[in-house]
C-alpha cells in the first residue's frame, strides 16, 4: 500500500488522531524546554554530527576495532550481511544456549529483520520486556513510534488489553497501576529465562563497550540477569572513542524524552566470568542495506541517526497519520528517508513524497541530518528509477518546456485565463485531489506582466 | 537603489496584485524597479518533485534572465530560498536575491513603509520564511509599523499549513488534515485577514477558507504594506 492510501485510514480514526496529537504535543514541549537550557546546543549538535561522520567515513576500520575489543573482553562478534543471516545467527545462538525462550528489550533492528517471527518459526518464543513493546506484542500490533511504540494507544485501551491478555482484574488506567501489572507479569520471566536479546544505542570501538539507554530498568534486567546475552545492532551504531558518549548521551536524552539524562544507561564490555552479568556475550553486527546507504553521498547522513524520535514528534505529517501509515520499521521523517534507502529504493517509493519539506525535522535533529535535502534527493532517485506516479514525468517535462520559453509561458498564461491549464490538464487527477478541500485560484484578466507592459514598460 | 523584480510564475499568472503592491512599496522607499521580461520560473517545483535536470535548465535560464541585477527582490520566500540555498549546488551560483521583507528590513533598514490597513490580521509564518531563509522577525517588524492594523495572535503559528507543493495533491488527505487545523486556529484568532510572505501557502489556505465559506480572506503581506486606505 502506498503512504497516501495507508494514511487515509489513519486519518479517519478519531481516537488515534486524539492520542497522537496529545502525546506528540506533550513530548514536543518537554524537549523544547530542556533543549532551551543548553546554551551551546547548536555546538553540541555539530559535535554529535561530527562524531557520527567520523565513524561512518571510517566504518570498516572502526568495526574491526570494535570486534577486536569485544573479543578481547571475552565476547563473540557475528557479522550479518542481511536480515536472513541475522535471524539465523540469533536462532542458532539461542538454541546453542539450550533455550527455547528469550527475553527481549529495545531493538528496532530486531523489528527491521522480523526477528520475533523468525524465532517463532524456529520454535523459540521471544518475550518483549519493554513496557510499550509488551503492549504492542500483547495487542498483536506493530510499533508506531521509535521510542514510544504504543503511542497510538491510550491508557484506557492499555488497561483493557492487560485485563484481556494478562488475566488482570479491576485495573485502573493509572500509569502506575498499569506498570505494576506489567511488572508482575515480567518479573517471572526475568528470573526464569536464560537468554536475553537486546538492541544497542552505541558501541565503542576503542573499548568494546556496548551502551543501552532506557527508562524502565527492564533493559538493565534483560542485559544482566540471563546467562547469555545477544545484542543486535546496526553497523552505524559504532562510535570511535569512549569519550564520544559524553556528547552523544545528553543529545539523545534531551531530544528523545526531554530528560536531562536517561533514567537507565547500561554499559557492558564483553562477557563476565564472575557471575555478575552474562557469562556469554554475542554481538551481532547487522548491515542489511546500510553499506549501500553509505555509498550515497547525500543519503549517507541518514546513518548518523541515533533514533531519538525528535523528528517524529515535530512532524506535522506524523502527528496526523501516526507510524503505521509508513508501513516500515522506521516511521516519520527518518523512516521516510531511511526505509527506502535500506531497501535499495525497491520498497517504500511513496515515502520520500510524504513530507511538505517544512523543515521542522531538520531543526530538531540532534545530529543535524538535513532530512528535507535527503527527501528531495530521494524523490529524484524515485523518478530516475521509474517509480514516479504514471504520467507525472511527461507532465513535468512538458511544463518545463513551456517555462523554458517566454513565448510558450506567455501563451500558457493566456490559456490559464480562459480556464485551460495546458499540460496541467494532463494532471487532471492531481487537480481533482486539490479540489477535494480547496477552491482553485482564478487567473485574473490581466497577468502581472500584462499590467507592467501596459503601464510601466 | 536599483532592484530587479522577480515576480514568480505563480504571482505573475494568478496574483498580479501582489506584484503591483511589491512595486509600489519598493518605489515608495526609494528604489528604482525594473522587470526583466525574460523571467519565467525559478524551478522550485521541478527541483522539489524530483526533476533536478529540468530544474537546472530552468535555473540557468532564470540566471540569464536576471543577469546583471545588483539586487533581485521577490515576494516569495520559498522561491528566494530555492535560488539562494539550492542554486549553488544545482547550477554553481546564487543570484543576489532577497525576499521582499528581509530586503526592506535587513538591506534597506526600513520598517515603516507608510502603510495603513484598518483590519484585524493574523500572520502565518510560512515554513521557508521561518526555517530556510530565516526571515526572523522582519515580517512582524514591518506589520508592527502598519497604522490601524489589529494584529492577532495565531495559535501553533509555526506549524506547516500542509501545502508543500506537489504534496498537496500527492497526499491530499494529509494535506487537508493539516489545513483543517490551520484554519481552526485562524478562525479562533478572530482575524478577518490571514497574511503571509508566500502566495503558494496563501493559495492553499485561502482555497480552503473559500471552500468553507469561512469569511476570512488571505492577503499577501506586500499588499498590506502597499495599502494606504
Ligand atoms: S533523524 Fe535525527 S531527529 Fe530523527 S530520530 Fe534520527 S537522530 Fe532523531
Amino acid at each position: 500500500m502506498s503512504f497516501p492510501t495507508a494514511a487515509k485510514s489513519a486519518l479517519a480514526n478519531p481516537q488515534l488522531r486524539h492520542n497522537l496529537a496529545r502525546a506528540t504535543r506533550t513530548i514536543r514541549a518537554r524537549r523544547a524546554a530542556v533543549v532551551s537550557e543548553v546554551a551551546d546546543w547548536e555546538r553540541q549538535r555539530e559535535a554529535g554530527a561530527a562524531i557520527k561522520d567520523a565513524a561512518l567515513l571510517d566504518l570498516d576500520r572502526q568495526l574491526e576495532r570494535l570486534e577486536a575489543a569485544v573479543q578481547a573482553a571475552g565476547g563473540s562478534v557475528h557479522w550479518a550481511p542481511d536480515a536472513a543471516a541475522a535471524t539465523a545467527i540469533i536462532a542458532r545462538l539461542v538454541r546453542a544456549a539450550g533455550s527455547t525462550e528469550a527475553i527481549k528489550v529495545k531493538s528496532m533492528a530486531s523489528e527491521e529483520i522480523g526477528l520475533d517471527e523468525a524465532l517463532a518459526a524456529a520454535g523459540i518464543t521471544a518475550h518483549e520486556t519493554d513496557l510499550a513493546e509488551l503492549i504492542v506484542q500483547l495487542g498483536d500490533d506493530r510499533p508506531s513510534h521509535i521510542l514510544v511504540p504504543a503511542i497510538h494507544r491510550n491508557r484506557v485501551e492499555i488497561r483493557d488489553l492487560f485485563e484481556a491478555k494478562l488475566g488482570e482484574r479491576g485495573l485502573s488506567p493509572e500509569p502506575r497501576e498499569l506498570a505494576a501489572a506489567a511488572r508482575r507479569h515480567l518479573r517471572e520471566r526475568f528470573l526464569s529465562v536464560g537468554v536475553g536479546i537486546s538492541g544497542a544505542n552505541f558501541a565503542v570501538a576503542e573499548t568494546g563497550a556496548v551502551c543501552l539507554v532506557e527508562s524502565e530498568g527492564n533493559g538493565r534486567m534483560c542485559t544482566t540477569l540471563p546467562h547469555t546475552l545477544i545484542t543486535l545492532m546496526g553497523i552505524e551504531k559504532v562510535v570511535p572513542r569512549f569519550a564520544d558518549l559524553a556528547t552523544m548521551l545528553p543529545l539523545l536524552a534531551r531530544s528523545a524524552t526531554g530528560e536531562r539524562m536517561n533514567p537507565y544507561t547500561s554499559l557492558w564490555t564483553g562477557a563476565r566470568e564472575d557471575g555478575d552479568g552474562p557469562r556469554d556475550f554475542h554481538l551481532v553486527l547487522l548491515d542489511n542495506g546500510r553499506t549501500d546507504v553509505l555509498a550515497d553521498a547525500v543519503g549517507r547522513q541518514s546513518l548518523r541517526c541515533i533514533r531519538c524520535s525528535a523528528c517524529l514528534n515535530v512532524c506535522p505529517v506524523y502527528e496526523r497519520t501516526g507510524g503505521h501509515a509508513y508501513e516500515s520499521t522506521y516511521p516519520g521523517p527518518i523512516g521516510a528517508i531511511l526505509s527506502p534507502q535500506l531497501s535499495g529504493m525497491r520498497e517504500h517509493a511513496s515515502l520520500p513524497a510524504a513530507s511538505t519539506l517544512c523543515g521542522a525535522c531538520y531543526e530538531v535533529c540532534p545530529v543535524k541530518i538535513d532530512i528535507p535535502a535527503v527527501l528531495v534527493h530521494l524523490r529524484a532517485r524515485v523518478v530516475a528509477g521509474g517509480q514516479a506516479p504514471r504520467g507525472e514525468g511527461a507532465a513535468m517535462r512538458a511544463l518545463a518546456r513551456i517555462l523554458l520559453s517566454r513565448r510558450g509561458y506567455e501563451a500558457a498564461q493566456r490559456a490559464a485565463r480562459h480556464g485551460e491549464l495546458g499540460p496541467g490538464q494532463r494532471l487532471l487527477g492531481p487537480l481533482a485531489a486539490w479540489t477535494v478541500s480547496r477552491e482553485l485560484p482564478q487567473a485574473p484578466a490581466q497577468s502581472f506582466r500584462g499590467w507592467w507592459h501596459e503601464h510601466r514598460a | 537603489m536599483r532592484v530587479a523584480l522577480f515576480i514568480t510564475c505563480l504571482n505573475d499568472t494568478f496574483f498580479p496584485a501582489t506584484g503591483r503592491a511589491t512595486v509600489e512599496v519598493l518605489e515608495r522607499v526609494g528604489c528604482t524597479v525594473s522587470f526583466p521580461r525574460e523571467q519565467t520560473c525559478c524551478g522550485q517545483m521541478h527541483l522539489n518533485t524530483g526533476y533536478p535536470a529540468e530544474a537546472a535548465r530552468l535555473a540557468r535560464r532564470q540566471l540569464r534572465a536576471l543577469a546583471g541585477a545588483e539586487a533581485i527582490v521577490t515576494p516569495s520566500a520559498s522561491c528566494a530560498a530555492t535560488m539562494r540555498e539550492h542554486y549553488p549546488e544545482l547550477v554553481g551560483e546564487a543570484p543576489p536575491v532577497h525576499d521582499l521583507c528581509s530586503f526592506l528590513v535587513s538591506e534597506l533598514g526600513v520598517e515603516d513603509v507608510g502603510a495603513r490597513f484598518p483590519h484585524s490580521v493574523a500572520y502565518h509564518p510560512t515554513c521557508h520564511s521561518l526555517r530556510s531563509l530565516q526571515l526572523g522577525d522582519a515580517p512582524s517588524r514591518l506589520l508592527g509599523k502598519v497604522r490601524e492594523i489589529d494584529l492577532l495572535e495565531l495559535a501553533e503559528a509555526d506549524s506547516c499549513c500542509g501545502f508543500g507543493g506537489t504534496f498537496a495533491v500527492k497526499n491530499a488527505d494529509v494535506s487537508t488534515a493539516m489545513l483543517t487545523d490551520k484554519i481552526g486556529h485562524l478562525l479562533n484568532s478572530g482575524a478577518e485577514v490571514c497574511t503571509a510572505v508566500d502566495n503558494s501557502c496563501l493559495m492553499h489556505i485561502g482555497g480552503g477558507l473559500r471552500r468553507l465559506r469561512a469569511g476570512v480572506r488571505t492577503v499577501h503581506l506586500a499588499e498590506i504594506l502597499a495599502a494606504q486606505g
